[in-house]
């Protein structure tokens, strides 16, 4: 398949502007005679649905939670990036394009990614006139702070909940269209399958929660807003319902998936208690700021410490070893999240690794209290430090926190072009849910900046040159052939499902699927581990569909059903996502290759070979996927290797 | 540790329901109260019983879903906290928990421990918002609002939209999740010019409804997981009061 791009010609700060003008627009008087499907409503899909709703579009949002409100994007916590300058330190749209293409080891569009930094600005006027309470100065002014590998301060917060004043601002936008009839939506729903026709996206399949009807919608363009797909590890810090199924059916409906082995992996959360956990809370990597991250020195200290013989605050200063501080001097505790992670996971593959299993760091924030005064870091952090006493029972004032990586977000997703369409004409990807703006790594506070951006600013644009070019009637009813075979597709799926009767309970197999994810596919990957991974994932699909144990039927709300279609998407990515680790033979980013280091043990790209975006299409069940390849161009930056030394 | 369980069982809206009692005997005091019905579900399954039906998304207390009823108490016995954030050391071995859905008219159980609280969704549709539309936003810098100004509207805009605040109140009102909505707009300059009408929209929609009265015991606020203060109740009424005083679009 060809990719085509769609980057606009001209200089890098002109692409933009040129593009929108390019476009094709919509009537004021035709946008009522078109209909949108947004499913997925955090931060891109509400600012998506509430903006095309606001020019004038019909939209239909589609969420699996009880309310659009509880989409995983309130779960941010950081903040937002943004390059207003306005703390006069240097920052500009250039040095965040700059900052977000370094940060993603040069593997993200540099088109795109200037836009996102274009567009940034506008997001936080947006978001504070929807009364979003961001943090102030006393004199009024909003609050930046420096944030995650920035050396500028351009991220504005809301105290350590900005995912969810942001997921609020766009939800009460959202919420004002549906009073205006211009949204209907659609909550305890989920997306079962996309419809194709013609060589376009028709409309979505989708099964009740409550009653378990399934049901067809037809619209003109359908907006993947889904979230990433972290969850395929079992424990990450998503939510335990974000799932890839509606991007996973897409891409099995023809749209190509790009990337899926860029995971990042999170130095600072809190570790894994036992085997019963259901999942790993985050530690807002703004705690770095403050905190020093640090283990004993030497391997029989860390021993006393895990047996609990001696606590860490008896350890003196120069039995502490601050690895970060020592290995890069220049960003010490704010390097980027892969380079905190794999640092953190050598100490403990070291045996130097704290608490009872070995597997966490510290961050410490003593040094801080004792110079600005626990007030201060009170003020600062005081919600994570509760929030941490609660799930470990230890008071981060007095211990250090311990933390350990964990999975976090997925840079992977639909391939899509500059106007964020896949490879399906009418099907668009947004947010978490493409796989187009943080390259192999994304930057702290960058998340929420794209999804907002693709939401409120982008797509809001290019849906309406495609729109122009089917016009109004090109749009097939739900009672049409197409339609009725995908709603057959979904019927049988969910019948086999409930007809194996096996033995072994959902979550029992998605975590088999989870420890081999995170061991042979997670922060260090190796060829032979790959290569075993791979055979590991194909038996447990076969274990899955021979074994798996769902109770209950489908007209009825089934939790466990919902699951089981969930982890079996899930099973095929891991097998995608193994073999995209396996043919990417260089290091970059969140993904790295044991084979490919440099002496220091840092990642080492190989940029004449692989400076490409793979985006994988589906062959047929069982079949090998095929490869290939969008060639990155680099014009307005030099590659280099990333040193934060 | 052992734990004795008395779970709602309810399989719809349309039938009745009974607490049923369940045992499990190797909780770890590590566990979140979540995991343990997570183990519990396993078991049921295993057996070929049907696991327990209930809300649960994110498990770090932000996103709002999880809702169980536990001992008496909205999102059990810790304050400040949601069901997912509860771990069992808050228990002792032997303990029996008794664990009910939300109950209210205007939350109506769909199976066992799961509501259904869209009501919230239409009342903020109802006003819950400042009218702008993408793109007409001003420059963020020319709004000043003092750091008071937004650490209070913070404080009110910190809500989860979980409902405990309704499970708790022994009248089911819903006045603490409303008035946290009302006050934070009303607080912020942006939010000024449809203050009036907000304030009277969202009420008559919480009053539509179903939710009860308002007797200002202050249970909501104690089992709230965010802590949200009940300031913001008396400053709704001032905003309705105001609203109902000198508003042109006086409505039912």
């Amino acid at each position: 398949m060809k990719l085509e791009s769609k980057i606009p010609a001209g200089p890098l700060a002109e692409k933009w502007a040129r593009h929108k003008f390019s476009l094709k627009l919509v009537n004021p008087a035709n946008k009522r005679k078109y209909e949108i499907i947004v499913v997925g409503t955090g931060l891109a899909g509400a600012s998506a649905a509430a903006s095309l709703a606001e020019l004038g579009y019909n939209v239909k949002a589609f969420c699996f939670q009880d309310s659009p409100r509880r989409a995983h994007s309130i779960a941010a916590q950081g903040g937002i990036n943004a390059a207003k300058n306005y703390q006069n330190d240097g920052d500009s749209v250039f040095r965040l394009f700059y900052d977000t293409i370094k940060g993603g080891d040069y593997r993200a569009r540099e088109a795109n990614v200037h836009r996102l930094a274009e567009v940034s600005v506008n997001i936080i006027d947006q978001c504070v006139a929807q009364g979003v309470p961001f943090a102030r100065e006393y004199g009024g002014t909003l609050a930046n702070r420096s944030f995650g590998g920035a050396q500028v301060s351009r991220t504005f917060y809301a105290r350590g909940q900005t995912g969810q004043q942001l997921l609020l601002g766009a939800y009460s936008a959202l919420s004002r269209q549906v009073a205006n009839g211009k949204v209907k939506l659609y909550p305890r729903t989920e997306m079962l399958d996309l419809v194709v026709e013609g060589g376009k996206a028709r409309g979505i399949i989708t099964r009740n929660l409550i009653t378990g009807k399934i049901e067809s919608h037809s619209a003109h363009a359908v907006l993947l807003c889904t979230g990433g797909y972290g969850n395929v590890f079992y424990l990450s810090t998503n939510a335990m319902g974000s799932n890839v199924t509606a991007a996973w059916r897409a891409h099995k409906k023809g749209a190509l998936f790009g990337n899926p082995c860029f995971t990042q992996i999170h130095p600072t959360c809190i570790p894994v208690s036992g085997h019963y956990q259901s999942k790993l809370t985050l530690m807002s990597e703004s705690l770095r700021n403050d905190g020093r991250v640090w283990a004993p020195k030497s391997k029989e200290d860390a021993v006393r410490i895990q047996k609990g013989e001696i606590k860490p605050t008896d350890l003196a200063e120069d039995a502490r070893d601050y690895f970060l501080e020592r290995r890069y001097p220049a960003f010490g505790n704010l390097v980027p999240r892969d380079v905190a992670s794999r640092n953190a996971k050598y100490v403990c593959d070291e045996g130097r690794g704290v608490s009872k299993t070995g597997l966490a760091v510290y961050l410490d924030f003593a040094d801080a209290i004792k110079r600005d005064g626990r007030k201060t870091i009170e003020a600062k952090y005081g919600n994570l430090f509760e929030m941490y006493e609660k799930i470990t029972g230890e008071n981060p004032y007095e211990l250090p926190m311990m933390i350990y990586p964990a999975v976090h977000y997925t840079m992977g997703g639909l391939w899509v072009d500059y106007n964020l369409m896949t490879t399906i004409p009418g099907l668009y990807a947004l947010g978490e849910a493409n796989f187009s703006d943080h390259g192999a790594n994304r930057l702290g506070a960058s998340a929420l900046m794209q999804g907002l951006a693709d939401g409120y600013f982008v797509i809001p644009y290019t849906v309406g040159d495609y729109l122009a070019t089917i016009g109004p009637a090109d749009k097939i009813p739900v009672d049409s052939p197409a339609f009725k075979e995908a709603e057959q597709k979904v019927h049988a799926q969910v019948n086999q499902l409930l007809s194996i009767k096996g033995e072994r309970p959902v979550d029992d197999l998605h975590k088999e699927l989870g420890h081999i994810m995170w061991e042979y596919c997670g922060m260090s990957r190796t060829a032979e581990g790959l290569k075993l991974a791979k055979q590991k994932i194909q038996a447990l699909k076969k274990e899955f569909w021979t074994n798996v144990k769902v109770l209950g039927d489908s007209e009825e709300m089934n939790q466990a059903l919902e699951q089981a279609a969930r982890v079996a998407d899930f099973i095929e990515l891991g097998e995608l996502m193994v073999d995209d680790a396996l043919n990417r033979e260089e290091s970059c980013g969140g993904h790295f290759r044991e084979e490919h280091q440099t002496p220091d043990g840092e990642a080492l790209r190989d940029d004449e070979n692989f400076a490409y975006v793979a985006a994988w299409e589906y062959q047929g069940e069982n079949q090998p996927e095929l490869l290939n390849k969008e060639i990155l161009e680099f014009e307005n930056v030099k590659l280099t290797q990333r040193s934060y030394k | 540790m052992k734990i004795n369980l008395k779970v709602w069982r309810q399989k719809n809206n349309n039938t009745a329901g009974k607490l049923v009692d369940y045992q499990l005997d190797n909780v770890s005091e590590d566990m979140s109260f979540l995991e343990m019905f997570d183990v519990l579900n396993d078991s049921l399954t295993r057996k070929g019983e049907d696991p327990v039906t209930f809300d649960h998304d994110c498990r770090e207390g932000i996103c709002g879903m999880c809702s169980m009823y536990i001992n008496g108490r909205a999102h059990g016995p810790q304050t400040g906290a949601t069901t997912c954030q509860l771990h069992m050391r808050s228990f002792n071995d032997g303990d029996t928990i008794v664990v009910e859905p939300w109950r209210a008219r205007a939350f109506p159980v769909i199976k066992d421990l799961m509501v259904d609280r869209s009501a919230f969704d239409r009342i903020i549709q109802s006003g819950g918002y400042v009218s702008v539309n993408t793109g007409s936003a001003r420059d963020a810098n020319e709004i000043l609002i003092p750091r008071t100004v937004a650490d209070e509207a913070m404080d009110a805009a910190a809500c989860i939209g979980c409902g405990a605040c309704v499970a708790a109140c022994k009248n089911a009102s819903a006045m603490l999740f409303v008035s946290a909505k009302v006050s934070q707009l009303a607080i912020l300059p942006q939010g000024h010019s449809e203050h009036k009408e907000r304030a009277e929209r969202m009420v008559a929609q919480m009053d539509a409804e179903g939710f009860g009265a308002c007797s200002f015991t202050g249970a909501c606020s104690v089992e709230c997981p965010k802590s949200i203060s009940l300031d913001h109740i008396a400053r709704m009424n001032r905003e309705y009061l105001g609203a109902k005083l000198s508003s042109e679009n006086v409505q039912g």
